[in-house]
């Protein structure tokens, strides 16, 4: 046995934080406190992030997820939580499907994360940590990602990354058009109402 | 069992983190009555995908050197998170519209379409 490994404990620690908050999320009846145990359980994810070196992805996960997403997720929960909706309840029977195919789903994707995330071959295997200890030391990219990203999404293609500006071209008109349309759909229209009143009817 | 403190994490802990992940929120999805509960659902499956994403172009773990996704896997999860922003502008807009006109928030009170 080696010695502890300090990524591997920062690694449980976050795991097993967002395992158990979406399971919170699942088994929760309660809106206000499932919005919660999803905020949670994304902020737990960014932490996930940050370990696998993906510094800009986490920061933003956690600036425009947490921060934002989830701040709108939150405002649609307080506008709408009437007393009757906010534990709805489940029938017994959807939570029998529900667990079916959800331990269906989970028994394909355990094995097929076991054989995808398998270290190279059986020889480093066996050969131990010397030879892991090789292995990570040769590639220690922690360089900051945040200018290879933005130079990706300009369009220069880099040695581990793409070209990237005509879809970050296409999702900007689409964020721009989508939050239009978003404004637009839940604006209030009681100004209609108002314009039905006998006073203003010929407005 | 103290194999797995000791061991370095590789892309399999990512793999079984991301499907716990997004099963919790496909299940999430089909149960909730609340459609604020469904779109809870929705984000938790996005981001056991961006997971997935994010793990496959790390250099930081170990795993099978044939999956390199590099940057692109986090420029992908990116995408992914700007995507969801604005699916959930575009239902919470729905949500609230339905709330308005329905008062209530029950998909399984949302059935006037059925034919």
């Amino acid at each position: 046995m080696g010695e502890i490994n300090g990524h591997a404990i920062l690694f449980l620690f976050f795991g097993i934080l967002t395992c158990l908050f979406s399971l919170a999320v699942v088994f929760s009846s309660n809106v206000v406190r499932m919005a919660f145990y999803l905020i949670l359980a994304l902020a737990a994810t960014s932490g996930l992030h940050f370990l696998a070196g993906a510094d800009f992805v986490g920061a933003m996960q956690l600036v425009l997820y947490v921060g934002g997403t989830l701040v709108l997720l939150v405002f649609g929960v307080m506008l709408t939580a009437q007393n009757p909706f906010i534990s709805l309840r489940t029938a017994g029977g959807d939570w029998v499907v529900a667990a079916m195919v959800g331990g269906i789903l989970l028994v394909i994707l355990i094995p097929v994360a076991f054989q995808v995330g398998l270290p190279p071959t059986e020889a480093s295997q066996l050969g131990g940590r010397a030879d892991r200890e090789a292995v990570t030391s040769t590639d220690p990219v922690s360089v900051p990602t945040a200018t290879r990203i933005g130079l990706g999404l300009l369009g220069v293609p880099g040695d581990d990354v793409s070209g990237y500006l005509l879809p970050f071209e296409i999702i900007s008109i689409h964020l721009l058009v989508v939050l239009v349309g978003a404004a637009y759909l839940a604006r209030a229209k009681r100004r209609v109402t108002v314009r039905d009143t006998p006073g203003t009817a010929d407005v | 069992m103290t194999e797995i403190l000791t061991s370095p994490v590789g892309l399999t802990h990512y793999l079984v983190v991301g499907a716990v992940m997004f099963v919790s929120g496909v299940v999430c999805m089909a149960t909730k009555r609340n459609a604020l509960g469904v779109l809870m659902g929705i984000e938790l499956v996005l981001n056991g995908a961006n997971l997935n994403f994010v793990a496959f172009g790390s250099n930081f773990l170990e795993r099978n050197p044939t999956y390199q996704l590099g940057l692109d896997g986090q420029i992908i999860s990116l995408f992914v998170i700007v995507l969801a922003a604005a699916e959930a502008a575009v239902a919470l807009a729905i949500v609230l519209n339905f709330y308005n006109n329905h008062l209530t928030v029950d998909v399984d009170r949302a059935d006037e379409l059925r034919g």
